[in-house]
């Protein structure tokens, strides 16, 4: 088994845009919460900006059972509300969690974060979920450990979460009004029976509702997910945003519904359309208000393994993890080095902000804390896609499974979301309908203006400029912001920005 | 009397531990019932415990063969509209 490079040091050496934080909107994303929710997230990838270049999380899929039904999934797979649909994990018993768990905390000291998400909801398998948390919270105390439910059964297991020292719980809630519920969730089952229609949605709103206030009260970090069904919850979804935030979630995440007829799930069949991504980000604009939203969340499936964005799973399937052997010598050596590498990265955090504390030379411009960078007379926003590959600017264009979406500004660069495509160049046969992926390709990108990529070949140059995003493969193998700042820069110069066009202005204003 | 578990079901876990009987196991390629446990919940509960909470329409049948959660019944999909869209997806 390879032992991993550490993530790019890249963000460590900040210039230009990145100056005050590794993203310049670090700061921004974590600011308006208590130091004690801050010092949580800090090293968590799914929530922190900063962490997310640093560790890596994985989820373990223990959970088989479901206890409800969303009309976005089809239990032929795994719960769509941790993972893409039609995906199928392999179902680990907890003690095969916990092996898999070790072996890749040893083989990846990043790895700072368990999730169980799945296959079904975690806490309708209390048992198998309870019990992977106990054993790692004795083998392998340095990891946070998470859980995601629907909400049905969680205050039935909060003194449960409690106890296991669980400081991350993610809550699907989709609605507060059962009108509404209705239309997203056909049934639950309840107290022995199968329960429909809006009494079923009124009961499953209640419970996620009392799940997290009791969450809250005790100290546990809450973030809810929400899935943006254009035209039964989109407008709904800011007073859902509203009232989880007065309750206390520290994050809300809308995440875009995927409805496809070949998922067989009931919105995907019925031919309920998916938002597009300038919709998704008007929500995510509209829910953001003063808290914080998390753009970068990539709907990662729930056996992933690895730094986001790069998912290392394979590596690591059952066959592979009952193959190592791991005394308990291999295990302390493991530990011990997982150690050094937070210390490492602590102090290079702490070095980061003494930096960004000290008095800047004239001429330089810091970044301060921003989330909502309003227009200057200098130049309008521009969305830009990047493949990325650890932090940097290193991957081909038709090789990027995604796209990280950044916002560029006169102040810097800001990550917004990320673009999911199906890979249109895999080298193989598939390339022969490579064309229609393209063209899906170019439509997930829709509302940037540029793509930043390592390389890209001359066919999706010429459709991309047709589709008016500019390709530039001229910044590759630099840091992202940096990149995307400079042909902000570029683009500026070459007085492309100085006409605002009329999104932006409505959204900015 | 008793139910039997069928090809359709996804081995999801869900029935198992809620079975008062202990009727229901882990078997390939599916879960089963022993049909000499299995009492249809009778006295124990006031609907069959397994088919109120299997997700999948079909996977669990009764004597007679039928489905104890018929097509539809649970996604909500019309069968034709379900049958129409498989349609397609072959035609494309
Ligand atoms: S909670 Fe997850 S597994 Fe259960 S029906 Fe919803 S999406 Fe599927
Ligand atoms: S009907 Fe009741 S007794 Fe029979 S298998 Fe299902 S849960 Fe068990
Ligand atoms: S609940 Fe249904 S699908 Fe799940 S294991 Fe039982 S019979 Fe199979």
């Amino acid at each position: 088994m390879d032992l991993p490079v550490i993530a790019s040091k890249a963000p460590l050496t900040p210039q230009g845009g990145c100056s005050a934080g590794s993203c310049g909107s670090t700061a921004g994303q974590l600011s308006g919460l208590s130091e004690e929710i801050r010092r949580k997230v800090e090293d968590h990838p799914c929530y922190s900006e900063q962490a997310h270049h640093h560790f890596a999380r994985m989820h373990a899929a223990v959970a088989p059972a479901c206890n409800i039904q969303c009309h976005y999934c089809n239990r032929k797979y795994d719960c769509a509300n941790e993972s893409r649909p039609g995906v199928v994990s392999e179902l680990l018993t907890p003690d095969q969690a916990v092996k898999k768990t070790l072996a890749v905390a040893a083989a990846i000291p990043q790895m700072s974060v368990l999730g169980i998400a799945g296959p079904g909801d975690p806490l309708a398998n209390p048992e198998r979920t309870f019990a992977t948390f106990r054993e790692l919270a004795i083998k392998a105390p340095d990891i946070k450990l998470c859980v995601s439910t629907n909400g049905l059964a969680l205050p039935d297991s909060v003194e449960e979460l409690a106890k296991h020292n669980i400081d991350h719980v993610t809550i699907t809630i989709n609605c507060v009004d059962a009108e509404v519920g209705a239309k997203i969730y056909p049934w639950i089952f309840w107290q022995g029976e199968r329960i429909r229609g809006i009494e079923a949605a009124r009961i499953l709103i209640e419970q996620q509702q009392k799940g997290l206030e009791m969450l809250v009260a005790r100290g546990i970090l809450v973030k809810v997910n929400s899935v943006m069904i254009p035209g039964v919850n989109d407008e709904h979804l800011k007073e859902v945003s509203k009232v989880v935030k007065a309750k206390g979630a520290f994050l809300h995440n809308v995440m875009p519904l995927i409805a496809e007829a070949e998922h067989g799930t009931f919105y995907g069949i019925m031919g309920q359309r998916s938002p597009s991504p300038a919709e998704l980000k008007n929500l995510q604009d509209a829910c953001e208000g003063d808290m914080n939203m998390m753009r970068h969340c990539r709907q990662c499936r729930a056996d992933a393994v690895g730094l986001l964005g790069e998912d290392r799973g394979a590596e690591f399937t059952m066959d592979k993890v009952e193959a190592m052997e791991m005394d308990d010598a291999f295990l302390a050596d493991a530990m011990a080095k997982r150690k050094a590498l937070r210390e490492q990265i602590a102090a290079e955090n702490e070095a980061k902000k003494a930096k960004a504390h000290a008095p800047q030379p004239a001429g330089v411009a810091v970044v301060t804390i921003h989330r909502r960078t309003t227009t200057t007379d200098s130049g309008r926003p521009v969305l830009m896609a990047v493949a990325a590959k650890n932090g940097m600017v290193a991957e081909h264009f038709g090789h990027a499974r995604e796209f990280l979406v950044y916002e560029a500004t006169a102040a810097g660069a800001k990550l917004i979301g990320h673009r999911k495509t199906d890979l249109y160049c895999d080298g193989g046969d598939t390339c022969g309908d490579g064309e229609s992926v393209l063209a899906k390709t170019i439509k997930a990108l829709e509302g940037c203006e540029a793509v930043l990529c390592s390389k890209i070949g001359y066919e999706p140059w010429g459709e991309l400029e047709a589709a008016g995003i500019r390709p530039n493969g001229e910044h590759a193998m630099e840091p992202v912001e940096e990149a995307v700042t400079a042909v902000w820069h570029e683009m500026l110069a070459a007085g492309l920005l100085n006409a605002p066009i009329a999104a932006e202005t409505k959204r900015v204003a | 009397m008793a139910l039997e578990i069928v090809e359709t079901c996804v081995n999801c876990w869900a029935c198992e531990p809620l079975c008062p009987n202990r009727a229901i196991y882990e078997a390939a390629p599916h879960f089963l019932i022993d049909a000499d446990k299995c009492t249809e919940c009778l006295g124990d509960h006031a609907k069959p415990q397994c088919v109120e909470i299997c997700p999948i329409e079909g996977a669990i049948v009764n004597e007679l063969n039928e489905p104890m959660n018929p097509a539809g019944s649970l996604t909500g999909i019309p069968p034709q509209r379900w049958a129409a869209a498989q349609r397609e997806i072959a035609a494309r």
